[in-house]
Formats: C-alpha cells, structure tokens, sequence
C-alpha cells in the first residue's frame, strides 16, 4: 500500500528502518520485524547503507511483504546508473512494492569499497523524474514502456537541522518540483530547529515524517557529532545520557529522549520515521511513551 | 586539446535577455579551437542592438594575473554592464565569474574535449569538458568539478560545517553554488528543469566533434 494514501486521510503516519545484513540470511531480520514493527505503518529496508555493501534493498523489501509488512523500498544513485535504477524500480513494481524513497547516497570512499567507482549518474532529484516518467509510460530517454504504467509514493529526503539548511530547502523545493510526494527527515535532536525548519518547509505542502535515531550512548552521540552530516546534538542530552550510566545502557534514556523529540514535534509534522540501528526492540516503548499508538 | 563551441543563439540571447552586456573572448590557448568567425558574426548582430558596453579579445583569461591587468582598460564598459558574457573554456569563465564576482557571467560556450594535450592551468577552478556547460545554472561555478559527486541539481545530505563528506577539507561545491547566487540576485535559476547529465557528450565517451565551420 501506497503509504501517500495514509497522508492523504490525514493520519500521522509512522515508518522505521531495517538495515539488510552482509550475508543472505535475513530470517533474525524479519523476526524482529515481525515482533517489534507491529505498530508502524511500513518499513524502510535501506539501500548499501553507508556505502557499505549488504544484501539488496528489493530482495529484502519482497520477503518483508511475502511476510505481510509493508516495505519502503530505499533507492541511493550511488550503485547504479539510470537504467539499472529505472530497470530495479519496474522490478519493484512487479513485486507490488509501491513505495520508494530516494537518496543521492554517500560517497563510496566513505564506505568498505572505497576503491569501487562512484555512479551518481542520476541524483535524488533526477531519480525522482525517472520514476515520474515511468508513471507516465515512458522511461527517462523517452521510450514508451509496454503495458500497465507503474504507480509508486515517491519520497525523498531532508535535512532539518543542517548548517547549510537554505541550501537544503532550496533542494528541498526541486525535490518536490520532480515529483516528491512525502520527506523523511535526517535524525532531529533539537525540536526548536525542527520546528523553525518545518514553517519554512510548509510552503511546499508535501507530508514530512520526523527523522529519530535513538541517542544509545554518549560514544555514539560522540561521533555522530562529528561525522554524521546534518545531526547536532546538544550538549544538555549529553548530560542526560550521562546521568544514570546503567539506565542509559538499558536504553531507558535513548526511548525517553526519542519519545520526548516525537511530543515535541508532532504537532509540527505529519509523521515520524525511527532509524532504531539494531535497537528496533525499543520501537515500541517509543511509541508507547510518544503517546502515539 | 579543447574545442570551445558556442551555444545555440536562442539560448545566450535568453541569457543577454536585452541587457546591457560586456563581452569577452578568449582565444587564449593553441590547444583551444576557438569558434571565431561565429563568435564574430553573432557578436556584431548583438552590437547592432546598442546594447554591447564593450569587447575585449584576448588570451589566457585563466591566468588571474594576466586578466585583471587586461581588463583593467575596460573597467568602466565593465560597470555599465548588468551581464558579462564569456566566449571562452570553462575554467575562463569560472576565472571571470569569480573575479566578477557581483556581476551576473555567462558562459557563451561549451567546452568539449579531443584527444590529445590539454590545456594547462595553474589555478584549483577546472573544467569538466562535460561537453553541455551547466555554469549559467550555477552562478559560475562547474558543479561537475566543484561537487565530489558532480550533482547538477543541488547539494546532498552530505555538507557537515558547509564542507564536502569526501573531503573534509574541501567546501562544498553547492554551498558556494547557493551563495554565489544569492549575491547575485538569482536564485530563480534553482527552479530550471530537472538536470540530467548527456555522457554521449562527455570526454570519456565522446565521438570526436565535428570542426569544420568553426
């Protein structure tokens, strides 16, 4: 199921994230799913995240649905150049997985092949204009596509609390103006940024889902500030995550703070998105403590 | 070696949009073909409008020092004019662009490559000799150079403190794509068509070009 028809009736829509492993068995994967993701309207299966290469989003998107989930499939320019992406998307389509969500992608010299050669021979928004184009029966060199078009909810991404966050808008603003249809944001930490960004983005009247990454510990919020692109984490959390050690390693801070984030901003956006990274046991003390399931 | 070839008239008198307009023509290089009988012709036509504030041809407008002093003559044409318009490489026009910098500079050219040595330069601005020039798109800027990973149509998630993930050490290209813009008053040219790029034209896997009428 198309997840844009949940934005259209107007529900707050909640997605999380499952990260395919680097090997071919995915049953703890989708056990877990089955288990902890009971609560969230679909799952994000993620494409050779951050760079580094695991088994296929679309592989794992069509057990996740052989499996009743609803899966989001995760698309990055990185791998592939524009006709193995529009090639993997009629494939998604005759899976029935109708939800895509497109990324630039990191650079493969951040990854475990750095010596592998970087595509990006489209980008988040020229993969967007592709899927628009096989929508409309042809691909993106114009040649007419034989029989019954595809129909996905294109997403796409964003984040708020860059330090370049005009430039982000601005990106944004093509975004939608190729045909995105919802936003996943990075992982917010500071709500007031959050908020400052979404009465900007609100212009472009298109559904945006909060981004949470679980804060697990001081090390990880550590590094995240310093090589996570688009996160900043304040120090106040800091002194959080250090106040009790052992509740903070029970994961007792990590859900608090998430569900604390999602209060905060919910009255500001249309959804949320949980990138748990390992932790998807928390997802539904999140929830439950965000107050909404 | 280079050719530069010029745009289509349509597409640099959209670029003039009947402003008053500087030109400059490089014919710098021996390793650049340069269009000179077309840049000739279509630059007469545009003088016969009364919209011309001046012309300079010169050479290795890629070398700061050499241009500045050259344009040092023309700085008056220079302020009258609300568009520079560039007859050159690449790089010379990213050479302009930056020295002009509150002046909108357009690249009149596209710059494609043929086998053999290339032009040298001694300056960080470079050329793709992608074959289809984007730096009206980007204020001056080459995003193919100027972006690790060469997007056309803005910046990825990627910048942490305005500088590129794959080198913490470089800016990013499109934060000074974005800022050169907005200094110039235009960043309505954000809202152009979707980019994507035309590798039956890039340098790796172009044919060779035809030259003759250049």
């Amino acid at each position: 199921m198309r997840i844009t028809e949940l934005f259209d009736k107007g529900e707050f829509v909640i997605s999380a994230e499952v990260g395919p492993p680097k090997g071919t068995n995915i049953d703890h994967l989708v056990e877990e799913a089955k288990t902890y993701l009971t609560d969230v309207t679909a799952v994000n299966v993620t494409d050779n995240q951050s760079s580094v290469m695991r088994l296929g989003s679309l592989a794992t998107c069509k057990v996740l649905k052989d499996n009743g989930m609803n899966p989001i499939f995760q698309m990055t320019c990185r791998d592939r150049n524009r006709m193995a992406l529009e090639s993997d998307l009629l494939s998604a389509a005759m899976f029935g997985i109708d939800n895509v969500l497109c990324l630039t992608g990191d650079h493969t010299k951040l990854g475990d092949h750095p010596g592998a050669k970087p595509v990006f021979d489209l980008d988040s928004v020229s993969l967007l204009h592709a899927i628009k184009c096989l929508e409309e029966g042809h691909d993106i060199a114009g040649n007419e596509l034989v029989g019954e078009p595809p129909k996905f909810a294109k997403g796409a991404v964003v984040s708020p609390c860059s330090d370049s966050v005009d430039v982000q808008l601005a990106k944004m603003e093509r975004k939608v103006a190729a045909g995105a249809e919802y936003f996943q944001t990075q992982a917010v930490y500071e709500p007031e940024k959050f908020i400052e960004f979404m009465e900007k983005a609100k212009q472009f009247g298109v559904p945006v889902q909060l981004g949470i990454v679980i804060p697990k510990s001081v090390g990880m919020c550590r590094y995240m500030n310093a090589n996570v692109a688009g996160i900043s984490i304040p120090e106040s959390m800091f002194d959080e995550l250090k106040a009790d050690k052992e509740k903070t390693k029970a994961g007792i801070t990590g859900v608090e703070i998430s569900a604390r984030i999602i209060r905060e901003c919910k009255p500001y956006c249309q959804g949320v998105h949980i990138m748990a990274m390992g932790w998807e046991s928390k997802v539904p003390d999140i929830l439950k403590l965000a107050g909404i399931v | 070696m280079l050719i530069t070839q010029m745009k289509d008239k349509e597409t640099i008198l959209s670029l003039v949009d009947n402003k008053k307009v500087f030109i400059i023509n490089c014919q710098g290089c021996m390793e650049v073909h340069f269009p000179e009988e077309e840049a000739k012709a279509f630059q007469k036509e545009l003088a016969e409008g009364g919209n011309v504030t001046g012309v300079i041809t010169t050479d290795y407008i890629c070398n700061p020092d050499n241009m500045k002093l050259r344009l040092k003559k023309y700085e008056k044409a220079i302020a009258d004019a609300e568009v520079i318009l560039v007859f050159s490489c690449g790089v010379g026009v990213q050479t302009i662009s930056d020295y002009l910098e509150d002046k909108a500079v357009f690249a009149a050219c596209d710059t494609i490559p043929m086998p053999g040595f290339q032009g040298v330069t001694p300056l960080q601005v470079d050329c793709g000799q992608c074959g289809e020039c984007y730096l009206n798109l980007t204020g001056g800027i080459c995003p193919i150079t100027a972006c690790s990973k060469s997007l056309l149509n803005g910046q990825c998630g990627g910048t942490k403190n305005g500088n590129c993930e794959v080198d913490p050490d470089m800016e990013c290209g499109w934060e000074r794509i974005y800022r050169r813009l907005a200094m110039v008053g235009r960043l309505d040219v954000l809202n152009c068509p979707v980019q994507i790029r035309d590798y039956s034209t890039d340098k790796e896997t172009a044919k060779k070009p035809e030259t003759e009428g250049n």
